[in-house]
């Protein structure tokens, strides 16, 4: 039974952290085809968040529940004005997006690193969520569970968001034909902005939430975005649908590649494995179905 | 000035005035230390002589040339590591590094490195193949654009993940202390200066390839595809396999370039090879202008000097700078350096187009 459930767990939690750096930059990379590289450096903004109310507040439970929605606020203020200043500037050239936003990353790096300093800081688990619990015969650490908890919110949120209210709507009709969806009226410019800062805040929500389980120091954020955006390309773009079963699958695939060997083949093999999985399907797991060439 | 250039007498002065800087001045000038640094600038700058054609003309932007450097790195370093362990301990013993690691018994696959044939062998052809299947598999399957860029990462992230695992590569301390080079003593000055040459030969040569691949009418297909990729699949070319040329090309100097970094800097580890390492050879490409043949070579060699003057002294100061670069130049200057006199062309004439007019109004 333990054979089973421990990587299962392993799996489900790897995945959920990984679908929480993974949700923002679905939405941000799948509306607008932009590749936000400093989404990582955002993700890091919210574990500081996360470290500064827990300085300001000092009791560890309080400040948590406080800095998940800051955390929010700091990473969509980023976005925006990441958006804003340079983003809106380069829609048409995805690839320079990505080098542009690169350099903004190195920045915002720099600037962590010298303000808070290049080692990591320490932020304080609540007592609430120390120690684990006996689940089938597994003890699951109760940090994980806690993030696992906030992956199913997060993704439910955003669902409810894109699916029943009017701004929900907006971003959809975006996604699926900007040109149609302006000659409805639609301003796809103040879309844009807004799921830019959905989507960035959810990266400063990722980053209050691995605190739990991670280091913050200034390259916290780009440890996860890789595997993020991989998750993105495996899922397929925009696809929220997309992006959860490739978390979770792929957190499940690294689990079960660390069981039997070291943690560093099992990166390798889950490369192979999504190149091999871009064989069959080149958009990713969902695509959208439209009729352009590209 | 131009047109000149592009003419087979200015081809010609071109490379004889760059082989009078690098094998005549250069030496002149530079101290034993500075041209030392020289050569690894060298290196970088080989590097970006192919991402200049993959990404310049062939607009996949690989974002993982690191992983083909470090492969040309690490093969000749096993090699170098190889012939120090003979030189010390006869045939068949063990490197000193593993010595410490307690890795007594020399892994299978080290073996055979112990040739110097086998060696540049494998540096030619492993990374060209490795490049090969890995673009078969990409651009077979159209996966291209962002999509291609962040897989070319995500290599590199797992090859430095790799790296770190192995113990009998040195793990996350790489290889270093070598000190014979095909039989010569890398200290010595003499033998240093002879590095020295052979990477600013192999500059040479990747630039002069390079540029025979842009005249040919395979260089105007590889435009073509970057451009309007659709149209030429549907004049019958494949456009995947132009693609998988151009990347192999890249991945082949990249490696040639890996392995003339070794003996030259004496130390390679997973900490070059990675994603920011492999993300920092697009700065100068960028900077020097992605689509020309020199740009790239001017732009790589003065990002690596400005790196050395400038990070260690002002470390903070340099990565706000490096940020910033990437920023500006790709936001307001996608054409690089190179595109600064065509773009001041454009704005005189517009300039003086627009006189007559508000003559008028």
């Amino acid at each position: 039974m333990d054979v089973i459930v421990g990587p299962l767990f392993t799996g489900l939690s790897t995945g959920s952290i990984l679908l929480l750096a993974a949700l923002g930059l679905s939405l941000t990379f799948g509306q607008m085809g932009v590749i936000n590289m400093a989404h990582g450096e955002f993700i890091m903004a919210g574990t500081y968040t996360a470290y500064l109310t827990q300085q300001l507040v000092g009791d560890a439970g309080v400040s948590l529940l406080i800095a998940l929605p800051f955390g929010f606020a700091v990473g969509g203020a980023m976005g925006l004005i990441l958006e804003a200043l340079l983003i809106r500037h380069l829609y048409h050239r995805p690839l320079d997006t990505l080098l542009a936003t690169f350099g903004v990353g190195l920045i915002l790096q720099q600037v962590a690193r010298d303000i808070f300093g290049a080692p990591a800081v320490n932020v304080t688990v609540p007592e609430a969520l120390r120690g684990g619990v006996d689940i089938l015969g597994t003890t699951v650490p109760k940090t994980r569970l806690f993030i696992m908890a906030l992956a199913v919110v997060a993704v439910v949120a955003v669902t409810l968001v894109l699916r029943f209210t009017p701004a929900g709507r907006r971003i959809r009709a975006v996604v699926g034909n900007r040109d149609l969806a302006e000659t409805a009226g639609i301003s796809s410019r103040r879309v844009d902005a807004g799921t830019f800062f959905i989507g960035s805040g959810l990266a400063g929500v990722a980053g209050v939430a691995l605190t739990l389980i991670g280091s913050t120091s200034p390259t916290t954020g780009q440890s996860y975005l890789v595997d993020a955006f991989l998750v993105v390309v495996a899922g397929g773009l925009g696809r929220i649908k997309g992006a959860v079963v490739a978390a979770v699958a792929l957190g499940a695939l690294q689990a079960v590649f660390e069981t039997y060997s070291t943690a560093s083949l099992a990166k390798v093999g889950v490369f192979v494995v999504i190149v091999v999985f871009l064989q069959l399907r080149p958009q990713g797991l969902f695509t959208l179905r439209t009729r352009s060439l590209a | 000035m131009s047109k000149f250039l592009q003419s087979r007498l200015g081809t010609w002065s071109g490379f004889a005035a760059a082989a009078l800087v690098l094998f005549g001045l250069a030496p002149l000038v530079l101290s034993g230390f500075r041209l030392g640094l020289f050569a690894q600038f060298i290196c970088y700058a080989i590097v970006a002589v192919g991402i200049g054609l993959a990404w310049g003309r062939g607009g996949m932007l690989t974002l993982g040339q690191g992983v083909f450097f470090g492969m040309g790195a690490y093969l000749m370093a096993m090699h170098l590591k190889m012939a120090d362990a003979e030189f010390r301990g006869g045939p068949g013993s063990v490197p000193d590094f593993m010595e410490l690691a307690g890795i007594r018994e020399l892994p299978a696959y080290w073996a055979p490195f112990a040739s110097p044939v086998f060696t540049v062998a494998a540096i030619l052809i492993l990374p060209t193949a490795v490049a090969v299947l890995l673009g078969l598999a990409v651009f077979k399957r159209r996966v291209k654009g962002a999509y291609f860029a962040i897989l070319s990462q995500a290599l590199a992230g797992a090859f430095a993940i790799l790296l770190i695992g192995q113990q009998s590569l040195g793990g996350f301390n790489g290889l270093s202390y070598f000190r014979y080079f095909f039989g010569f003593t890398i200290n010595d000055p003499v033998n240093q200066r002879m590095l020295y040459f052979i990477t600013a030969a192999a500059l040479l040569g990747v630039v002069a390839v390079a540029l025979q691949l842009r005249r040919s009418r395979y260089g105007e297909l590889l435009v073509a595809v970057r451009d309007a990729e659709e149209r030429v699949r549907f004049l019958g070319y494949d456009a995947a396999n132009v693609k998988v040329v151009a990347y192999a090309v890249a991945a082949l100097f990249a490696s040639i370039a890996g392995a003339l970094f070794v003996p030259v800097v004496g130390i390679i580890s997973p900490a070059s090879v990675g994603i920011v390492p492999s993300i920092m050879f697009i700065l100068g490409v960028a900077i020097g202008g992605r689509a020309t043949l020199v740009g790239p070579v001017v732009g790589a060699l003065a990002v690596a000097w400005a790196q050395t003057a400038l990070s260690e002294q002002f470390p903070s100061a340099w990565t706000y700078a490096q940020g910033l670069l990437f920023v500006l130049v790709i936001a307001l200057l996608p054409g690089g350096i190179a595109s600064i006199p065509a773009l001041a062309k454009r704005l005189k004439k517009t300039r003086t187009a627009s006189t007559p007019a508000e003559a008028t109004a």
